[in-house]
C-alpha cells in the first residue's frame, strides 16, 4: 500500500492506497467524486480530464500516487458549493454544448485549460484543434465550440457567458 | 408562444447536474456490499471450448465465484432472443441460433463471453481472470458476409445452412424487370455500407442486486428501454417473474441504438448476484465495448436504378447481404428488412421497386440498430444511384431529383410505406439557396487555383420514424407493441409529474416534455418534472429509439393531459358552482363562460384532493390520468443536406468546407435541442463517410478495437454547420411532430461521398473515404470492395 497526501478541490486528503490505483479510480471510488468519468482505456476520449496543479491531465492514465503532494481540481470543485457556476459551465448550458452529459465534465475542464494556455479570444480553428483529446459522440462539436468561445470571453471579466454570446 | 412553451429554445433543465458533475450514471451508483464482475472473453473468432479450469482462479484473494455456461445452464437461465420474426421468401422462419449469456460449447466471435469472475474488488476479479485456463480448439472462422454464404465456408450454427439466417424480399420482381426493359438508361452500383461501432461515450454498465428476503431483483442498467429489458429478462431469460424484477436506467450517457438491446452482461450480473448473495457491478472497458456492444450497418449491396428518356425513374432493384454477426441481437432481423427496403423509394415517385436481402451469420460481434438503423443504408443506396445517374446522363443532380420528387400526399410507395406529408421541393430549394449552389462553379475555380479539387454533394433523404402502429408492426413480425405510455400526476399544490415510457439519454426530454406541459396547463416549467427510466415508477413503456419520443411519447402525454383537463373541469365546475359545459380552461385558469368567475389551476388541483366541494360518490377525488398512445402511421421526416469538400490531390485528405442542412421535422418543440440533434447526427454520418469503420481480419480478429485505432470524429473533422428547417405538419399525431434524432446520420454519408466523387471525378470510392482511399482512387489504383 502507498500513503498519499494531496489537496482535492481545496480540501486536504490523506489515503493509503494500492499503488496501482489510477487517479480517476481514487477520485471516483475513494472520494466519491463521480463527476470525473471514464470513457476509454487509452487516454483518447478525455472524459476523465481533471486539473493537476492547474493543468489539464487525463486522470485515467495518471496514477493516484503521482498526485501525492499536488493539488487536484475536478468538475465538482470548479464552482464553489452553492455559488454561481463557473463561466465555462454556464456557457455550456447557455449554448447547449452538451447532450448526454457524459463527456461534459472533461470537456469543461479541458476548455478552462485551453483558456489558460491560449487566452480569452479563441477562434473556431484553435478550439477545434485544441479539442483533439476530447471526444463527444452527441453534439457534433458545433455547440461545444460555440460554448468554449463564449466561456473563454466570459472568463475575462465578470460577464456571464450569455452576455458574452450576445 | 410563451417563453417556455412549444417552439421556444428553452435552456435545458437537466444541464445543471451534468455541468457540475452531479449526474448519476450507472457506474456512479454503488450498492452496500457490492462486488465486481469481470468477463473472460474469447480471443478466438470461432473455437470449441474443450474445458475451463477455474480452480486456481477460485482460490485467489477476494474471489467469490467463477461462473461459466455450465452453471448458467444448470440454473436454467434462458437464452437471449431476437424479437422480430422475419420469414424468407420461401415462407420459412428465420434461423435463430441459441444465444446463451455465457458461451456454451463454443465461442462464435472474438469477445464472446465465456466465463465471469466475481470478486470483492475489480482488481481482484481481473487478477483472478488471468488464472482461468480455457482450453480451446480453434475452428476456421469467417468475418466477411459474402464469404460466409459461399460453399465450404465455416459453419457457425447448425440451424443456419450456409450461415444464412433468411432470404427475404420485398416488391414485385417481375414488374421491376419489365420496367427495366423500358428504360433508356440504367445506373448500376456496388455499395458497401461500412460496419460502425456505436461508441456512446459512457460504456455499458450493470448492477444486479438480488434481495433474498423478498425474492426481488433490481437491475441498474445503461439501457434505452428499461421495460423491454425487464420483459425479455423475465419472459424469455426466465430470471424472475416480471413483478419481481425492477429495472432502473438512471442517467445514460448516450445510446444511438446500442443500448436498446438486452445483452449477456446484465443477465449475468443479475444471476451472479443471486449466486453470490451480493450486489454485482459490471462496467465495460472501451476495448471490451468494441468486442461486445452491437455494431451497426455492414451491408454489401448491388443496386440498379432505371430511368426513362426524360430522366424519370422507372424502377429500382437491390440485392443486399446483411452481416448480422455471430448471434441475432434483439432487433437485428428488422433492420436490414423493414427499416431498410421500405425506404428505397426515397423522396421519389418510383413505380416499381424490388429488394432482396440475405442476412448472414459471421464470426463477428452481433450487428443491430445504430442511429438511423436501415434508413442510412437505404438513403445511401438511393442517393448514390440518383447522383451517379444524373452524372451519367449529363443532368444536373438537383434538377434530376426535383423532376422525380413525390409531389402529392398521401403517397403510397411500392414498398409498404404511405408518406403522409412533405414538401421536398421546399427543402431542396432552401438548402440550395443557403449553400449558394449557384456560386459553386466560382468556388471550384478558386479551389483549383490553390491546387485543391472542390466537390459538392446533395442528399435528399427521407426516413420513417415514430415507430410505429403496433398492429402494422405486428403484421410485419414485431414481437412487441410500439405504442407509448404516459401518466400525468397532478399534485395538490398544482405541480405536475409526468411519467413516461420514453427514455432520455441526451435528448433533453426533461425540458421538451415539460415545455409541452407548461404550455398546455399554463404552469411554470419549473413546476413540471419528468419521471422516466424506472420500471417501479413507470408502469410500462417502449423506450427511446427510432426518433419516436416526440411523435409517440409526447402524443401519449397529450392524450393523458386531455383526460386531466376533462377531470379538472369537473372539479372546477363544483368549485365555481357552474355547469361543467360552461367551464373554459386557458392559460392556467378555469373560468365560467360569459362571467368573471374563475379559479386558478392550483385552486382546482387542491380541491381535487381535499374533495370538499363535491361528493366522492359523484366524482372521484384526485387528479391523475394515464394514457397509451398507438400511432396511426409512421412519421416521415425528410430534408436536404448539401456538403461541400476540398480534396488535397497530394495527400488524398478531404476537408469539409461547408455543410447546409434543411430538414422538415414537422412541429418543433425546442429549436435549440433539435439543432443539436441534427449536429450530432451529421457528425456520426460524416464519421461513417470519412473515417469510421470496423475492420476485421479474414479470420475474425477486430483490427481496430480501441480509440487508438478506430477513428472517431473529432472536433477538427467538422466545419461549422448551417442548419435550418422547413415545415409541413405531420398529420398522423396530435402535435404534428415528425422526429429529428436520426436525420443527420441518415442524410450525411451520401452527401459526403457525392461531394468527394464530384471532386475527384470517379465513382470508384467506398466508405470510409480515408485519405489513403481517396488518394488511391485519384491514382486509379483503388479497388472497390465486393465489386460485382
Amino acid at each position: 500500500m502507498a500513503k498519499i497526501s494531496l489537496i482535492v478541490n481545496g480540501n486536504p486528503v490523506n489515503a493509503n492506497i494500492d499503488p496501482r490505483t489510477l487517479l480517476v479510480q481514487f477520485l471516483r471510488e475513494n472520494l466519491r467524486l463521480t463527476g470525473t468519468h471514464v470513457g476509454c482505456d487509452t487516454s483518447q476520449c478525455g472524459a476523465c480530464v481533471v486539473h493537476l496543479d492547474g493543468k489539464a491531465v487525463k486522470s485515467c492514465t495518471t496514477l493516484a500516487v503521482m498526485a501525492d503532494g499536488h493539488e487536484v481540481k475536478t468538475i465538482e470543485g470548479l464552482a464553489a458549493d452553492g455559488g454561481p457556476l463557473h463561466p465555462m459551465q454556464e456557457a455550456f448550458r447557455e449554448h447547449h454544448g452538451l447532450q448526454c452529459g457524459f463527456c461534459t465534465p472533461g470537456m469543461i475542464m479541458t476548455a478552462v485549460d485551453i483558456v489558460r494556455r491560449k487566452g480569452n479570444e479563441l477562434d473556431d480553428h484553435t478550439i477545434r484543434e485544441e479539442l483533439e483529446g476530447n471526444i463527444c459522440r452527441c453534439t457534433g462539436y458545433h455547440n461545444i465550440v460555440k460554448a468554449i468561445a463564449a466561456g473563454a470571453r466570459a472568463m475575462r471579466g465578470g460577464a456571464s457567458a450569455s452576455q458574452a454570446a450576445e | 408562444m410563451s417563453a417556455t412553451g412549444i417552439g421556444a429554445s428553452v435552456r435545458r433543465k437537466e444541464d445543471r447536474r451534468f455541468i457540475t458533475g452531479a449526474g448519476h450514471y450507472t457506474d456512479d451508483i454503488n450498492r452496500p456490499g457490492q462486488v465486481f464482475a469481470y468477463f473472460i472473453r474469447s480471443p478466438h473468432a470461432h473455437a470449441a471450448i474443450k474445458s475451463i479450469d477455474s480452480k486456481s482462479a477460485a482460490a485467489m484473494p477476494g474471489v467469490l465465484a467463477v461462473l461459466t455456461g455450465t452453471e448458467l445452464a444448470a440454473d436454467k437461465i434462458g437464452n437471449l432472443i431476437c424479437g422480430w420474426m422475419i420469414h424468407s421468401k420461401d415462407g420459412t422462419p428465420m434461423k435463430m441460433a441459441a444465444h446463451p449469456a455465457l458461451a456454451s460449447g463454443k465461442a462464435c466471435h472474438v469477445g464472446d463471453a465465456i466465463a465471469v469472475v466475481v470478486a470483492e474488488t475489480l482488481a481482484q476479479a481481473r487478477d483472478a481472470a488471468e488464472k482461468v485456463k480455457v482450453d480451446y480448439t480453434v475452428l476456421a472462422a469467417v468475418a466477411d458476409p459474402v464469404a460466409a454464404q459461399k460453399p465450404g465456408a465455416p459453419q457457425i450454427h447448425d440451424v443456419a445452412a450456409n450461415n444464412t439466417i433468411y432470404q427475404w424480399h420485398l416488391g414485385d420482381a417481375k414488374a421491376v424487370d419489365a420496367a427495366f426493359k423500358t428504360a433508356k438508361h440504367v445506373t448500376k452500383l456496388d455499395i458497401v455500407n461500412n460496419r460502425l461501432v456505436p461508441n456512446a461515450i459512457e460504456p455499458r454498465a450493470a448492477i444486479g442486486d438480488y434481495d433474498s428476503g423478498t425474492g426481488t431483483f433490481t437491475l441498474w442498467n445503461t439501457t434505452q428501454n428499461p421495460h423491454v429489458a425487464r420483459l425479455v429478462i423475465a419472459a424469455f431469460v426466465g430470471m424472475a417473474p416480471e413483478h419481481k424484477l425492477r429495472v432502473i436506467a438512471p442517467d445514460v450517457g448516450g445510446g444511438f441504438g446500442s443500448k436498446i438491446f438486452i445483452y449477456p452482461e446484465e443477465v449475468v450480473a443479475l444471476w451472479a448476484s443471486k449466486r453470490v448473495g451480493r450486489p454485482v457491478k459490471w462496467v465495460c472497458d472501451r476495448s471490451e465495448a468494441f468486442l461486445s456492444d452491437a455494431h451497426g450497418r455492414d451491408h454489401v449491396t448491388h443496386a440498379e436504378m432505371a430511368f426513362d428518356a426524360g430522366g424519370k425513374i422507372v424502377g429500382l432493384r437491390a440485392k443486399t447481404i446483411a452481416n448480422l454477426g455471430a448471434y441475432m441481437s434483439t432487433f437485428s432481423s428488422s433492420i436490414p428488412t423493414y427499416l431498410y427496403a421500405t425506404l428505397l423509394s426515397g423522396q421519389y415517385e418510383i413505380p416499381q421497386i424490388y429488394c432482396e436481402v440475405d442476412a448472414v451469420y459471421t464470426n463477428t460481434v452481433p450487428v443491430d440498430a445504430y442511429r438511423g438503423a436501415g434508413r442510412p443504408e437505404a438513403t445511401f443506396v438511393v442517393e448514390r444511384l440518383v447522383e451517379v445517374g444524373a452524372r451519367e446522363m449529363g443532368q444536373d443532380p438537383a434538377e434530376l431529383r426535383r423532376k422525380n420528387f413525390v409531389q402529392k400526399f398521401p403517397h403510397q410507395t411500392p414498398v409498404i410505406l404511405m408518406y403522409d406529408a412533405g414538401d421536398y421541393n421546399a427543402s431542396l430549394k432552401k438548402a440550395m439557396e443557403l449553400a449558394d449552389y449557384k456560386g459553386f462553379a466560382k468556388r471550384k475555380r478558386e479551389s483549383a487555383r490553390h491546387g485543391k479539387l472542390r466537390g459538392i454533394g446533395i442528399s435528399t433523404y427521407i426516413e420513417a420514424c415514430g415507430l410505429a402502429p403496433s398492429q402494422a408492426a405486428g403484421s410485419l413480425g414485431a414481437g412487441v407493441g410500439l405504442w407509448e405510455s404516459a401518466e400525468v400526476r397532478v399534485n395538490p399544490t398544482g405541480s405536475v409529474e409526468i411519467l413516461t415510457g420514453s427514455h432520455s439519454h441526451g435528448q433533453g426530454h426533461e425540458t421538451t416534455f415539460a415545455q409541452l406541459v407548461s404550455e398546455r396547463l399554463g404552469i411554470p416549467i419549473e413546476n413540471v418534472s419528468i419521471v422516466h427510466g424506472d420500471t417501479d415508477k413507470v408502469q410500462f413503456g417502449m423506450g427511446t429509439y427510432g426518433s419516436r419520443s416526440g411523435a409517440v411519447g409526447m402524443s401519449a402525454i397529450v392524450k393523458a393531459l386531455d383526460k386531466v383537463e376533462a377531470k379538472a373541469k369537473k372539479v372546477a365546475a363544483h368549485l365555481l358552482e357552474a355547469a361543467e359545459a360552461d367551464i373554459e380552461f386557458k392559460d392556467g385558469k378555469f373560468s365560467v363562460a360569459g362571467t368573471d368567475k374563475s379559479a386558478a389551476w392550483a385552486d382546482v388541483t387542491l380541491n381535487a384532493y381535499v374533495a370538499h366541494k363535491f361528493s366522492g360518490q359523484e366524482l372521484e377525488p384526485g387528479l391523475k390520468e394515464g394514457a397509451f398512445y398507438d400511432p396511426t402511421n409512421f412519421t416521415f421526416p425528410a430534408g436536404c443536406h448539401i456538403c461541400e469538400v476540398e480534396v488535397d490531390t497530394e495527400t488524398g485528405s478531404t476537408e469539409i468546407v461547408a455543410w447546409t442542412a434543411v430538414d422538415d421535422f414537422g412541429v418543433v418543440i425546442n429549436p435549440m435541442i433539435v439543432e443539436g440533434q441534427v449536429h450530432g447526427g451529421i457528425a456520426q454520418g460524416v464519421g461513417q463517410a470519412l473515417c469510421e469503420g470496423a475492420v476485421y481480419s479474414k479470420d475474425g480478429q477486430l483490427m481496430n478495437g480501441s480509440f487508438m485505432d478506430y477513428s472517431m470524429p473529432r472536433a477538427n473533422l467538422l466545419p461549422t454547420l448551417k442548419v435550418a428547417t422547413t415545415m409541413t405538419k405531420c398529420p398522423s399525431n396530435p402535435l404534428g411532430i415528425k422526429g429529428c434524432g436520426e436525420a443527420g446520420a441518415i442524410a450525411a454519408p451520401a452527401a459526403v461521398i457525392n461531394a468527394i466523387t464530384d471532386a475527384i471525378g470517379t465513382e470508384q470510392l467506398a466508405m470510409p473515404a480515408t485519405p489513403s482511399a481517396v488518394w488511391s482512387s485519384l491514382q486509379k489504383s483503388y479497388k472497390l470492395p465486393h465489386a460485382a
